[in-house]
């Protein structure tokens, strides 16, 4: 070992961890530069609203799977559980659109009780828990929609996903509050402080005495939750009840949204706002390479890349 | 004296179960749809649901040897479709070519994958993911978007690997015999096999031991991802082209025939030929929704996850129940 070295690797770590708490911030920033000065028609209203209304459902889920992932656990059934809760919509809109949003959220709530039950009460691992409910939970929507597409056409119920409050997309509004309530839970509650502990350690927690269990039950239920928010919200915009394709692939955006927000895979920490700029980041980027006129296949390849950079940046953090 | 006695029994009946569930399953549901569907004792029937299940035998396989050494493979299903479409692609030089140039291609990415796993310390989960969206991205760049779908000539001798029979039955049905007899060898009877299943068991000690754990990663994800290539050449063979489409949650089907099979999620121990067992059942029961016919067919994942659901819960059960 050289003296060089020697001196270099505190270094190193030093900008190891920043770029782990800042990175995704420092991204986000480049990025949108990157935009202003090289993308046509990038600085107006019109396309940031569209930036952050395309990033609107991404960003809830990915919310929840923070949670899920502080825990060390994991999420996939989200994208399914998007598909149920669209499913439903049609069927209990004639009751109202608040009816028939309780009714795709609860549809959300007993998903996530389903799953968290198993991980929480039977020990069974989260991926296999939860991809159970993917494999699953897709065919019943298929199975609740017959597996067709259906047109909404309910006035209010659209207002969620193409309307404006004062100005701001609803969209934007519901993901924005969302995100400060899920900011507050990790911080300021008991459950965040206990949900943090549990995705720490374990065992520690349970011979420390915090109800591991409910904890573990309650981020899934949160995570059925705000993935079936998502799907309503989706199902709003569109216009349409998609089952087979509203969510697919969710859970992969989420989990990269989280990832590259900092929270790491191994659980004990949650960052709900770098998770919020991991969901802005994935669709920055996606909107760079479409205005760019860069095809959908160099997209995922450059998706796939990022998720590599940031896991590995994450490691070096995680491994100290 | 008794009770210990009957609590041994009781132990042995549940370790019974908990390894070979899936097969007692397996020889009851194909006596029960033997029995309520005319048509499914019927040779053709029987011919048609072992070619069906060979293509997910062969990825099933690699992810057994992955999933017994502790880790997971993602890329699974991208890999086999992106295989199948470099296989038609290929044929056109030639049957060499339609083989060793989709061989080639999925081995590398099985090769990233196990380098950035070994070598970094990634989760193989994050790590195989990154490439299932990487081979996904790579096929949509090959077919232009998906649009260009390659035709095998249909006088190609390629085509004899996936449409061909001995004695009737399907060329790629003794392909995956023989290779899961290879991989039945590989796993038991050599040093690799040894190393796969002390990774699996406890990953701090085969370091220890001087196991070549990275090494041996490596090899494994790199096997996987040839594995998985090469039922993308069989299917393209079977279907004379390169389909785009196919592969997606694949990874799924794989990962819950080797938990089925009685591999445990947790590494460490598993069968080859218990992933045998779960990719007959997996194709018993979507065979049967076929058979009933008036099933809406989206039934058939839905089966599929309550399936895995149950024989996962089982496991978990019987392996409580026999720590206790």
């Amino acid at each position: 070992m050289s003296e060089a070295t020697l001196t270099r690797t505190p270094d190193r770590a030093k900008v190891t961890a920043w770029l782990q708490n800042y990175g995704v911030y420092l991204a986000v920033v480049v990025l949108l530069l990157f935009n202003v000065v090289f993308t046509e028609n990038f600085l107006s209203a019109a396309n940031f609203r569209t930036q952050l209304v395309q990033a609107a459902p991404v960003c809830i889920v990915a919310l929840g799977m923070a949670l899920v992932i502080g825990t060390e656990g994991i999420d996939l059934s989200v994208g399914s559980v998007m598909a149920i809760a669209a499913a439903l919509i049609p069927l209990y809109l004639g009751a109202g659109p608040l009816t028939a949003i309780i009714v795709a959220i609860i549809a959300g709530i007993v998903s996530g009780l389903f799953s968290g039950y198993l991980v929480a009460y039977l020990g069974i691992q989260p991926i296999i828990a939860t991809l159970a409910l993917l494999v699953g939970g897709r065919g019943l929507a298929l199975v609740i929609a017959h597996g067709q597409l259906i047109q909404v056409r309910n006035q209010d119920f659209l207002e969620l996903g193409t309307g404006d409050l004062l100005g701001v997309p609803v969209m934007v509004i519901v993901a924005g509050v969302l995100a400060v309530l899920a900011g507050l839970v990790v911080q300021r509650t008991t459950f965040g402080r206990h949900l943090v502990a549990v995705g720490g350690n374990r065992a520690a927690s349970t011979l420390a005495g915090l109800p591991v269990k409910r904890v573990l039950i309650s981020v899934y239920v949160i995570s059925g939750a705000l993935a079936a928010i998502a799907g309503v919200l989706a199902t709003s915009r569109l216009g349409a009840s998609d089952p087979s394709d509203v969510g697919l692939l969710m859970e992969l955006s989420a989990i990269t949204a989280v990832v590259v927000g900092g929270t790491p895979l191994t659980g004990g920490r949650v960052r709900v706002l770098g998770t919020v700029f991991g969901a802005l980041l994935m669709q920055l980027v996606q909107a760079t390479l479409i205005k760019h006129n860069l095809p959908d296949s160099t997209a995922q390849m450059v998706q796939a890349a990022i998720i590599v950079v940031a896991v590995y940046v994450a490691r070096e953090r995680s491994s100290r | 004296m008794t009770a210990t006695q009957t609590q041994a029994r009781n132990a042995a009946f549940a370790g019974v179960l908990q390894r070979q569930g899936a097969a007692v399953v397996l020889v009851l549901g194909v006596a029960a749809a033997w029995f309520a569907f005319p048509h499914f004792g019927t040779a053709d029937n029987l011919r048609s649901l072992v070619l069906q299940g060979s293509f997910l035998a062969v990825i099933a396989l690699g992810m057994t040897f992955v999933i017994i050494s502790g880790g997971i493979d993602l890329s699974v299903g991208s890999n086999y479709a992106l295989g199948g479409v470099l296989a038609a692609y290929g044929a056109q030089y030639g049957l060499v070519v339609a083989i060793l140039l989709p061989l080639a291609v999925c081995s590398l990415i099985g090769l990233i994958n196990g380098l950035l796993i070994a070598r970094t310390g990634m989760a193989p989960f994050i790590v195989t993911l990154a490439s299932l969206l990487f081979a996904r991205g790579l096929l949509l760049a090959l077919t232009s978007e998906g649009a260009t779908t390659y035709k095998v000539d249909p006088g190609s001798a390629f085509l004899w690997l996936g449409q061909g029979t001995i004695f009737g039955v399907g060329v790629p049905v003794y392909i995956t015999l023989i290779l899961f007899a290879l991989g039945g060898l590989l796993l038991r009877r050599t040093r690799f096999g040894q190393s796969v299943f002390a990774i699996g068991g406890a990953e701090q000690s085969a370091l220890l031991m001087g196991l070549p754990v990275a090494r041996t990663k490596i090899s494994l994800y790199t096997l996987s991802g040839a594995l998985a290539g090469f039922a993308g050449v069989l299917t393209a063979a079977y279907l004379q082209s390169g389909v785009t489409v196919i592969g997606v949650g694949t990874e799924l089907d794989a990962i819950s025939v080797v938990v089925i099979g009685g591999t445990l999620l947790t590494g460490g121990a598993g069968t080859i030929i218990g992933t045998l067992v779960g990719v007959l059942l997996r194709t018993l029961i979507q065979n049967v929704i076929n058979q009933i016919g008036t099933l809406d067919s989206n039934y058939q994942t839905v089966v599929s996850g309550a399936f895995l659901l149950v024989v996962v819960v089982i496991q978990r059960l019987l392996a409580r129940s026999r720590t206790r």
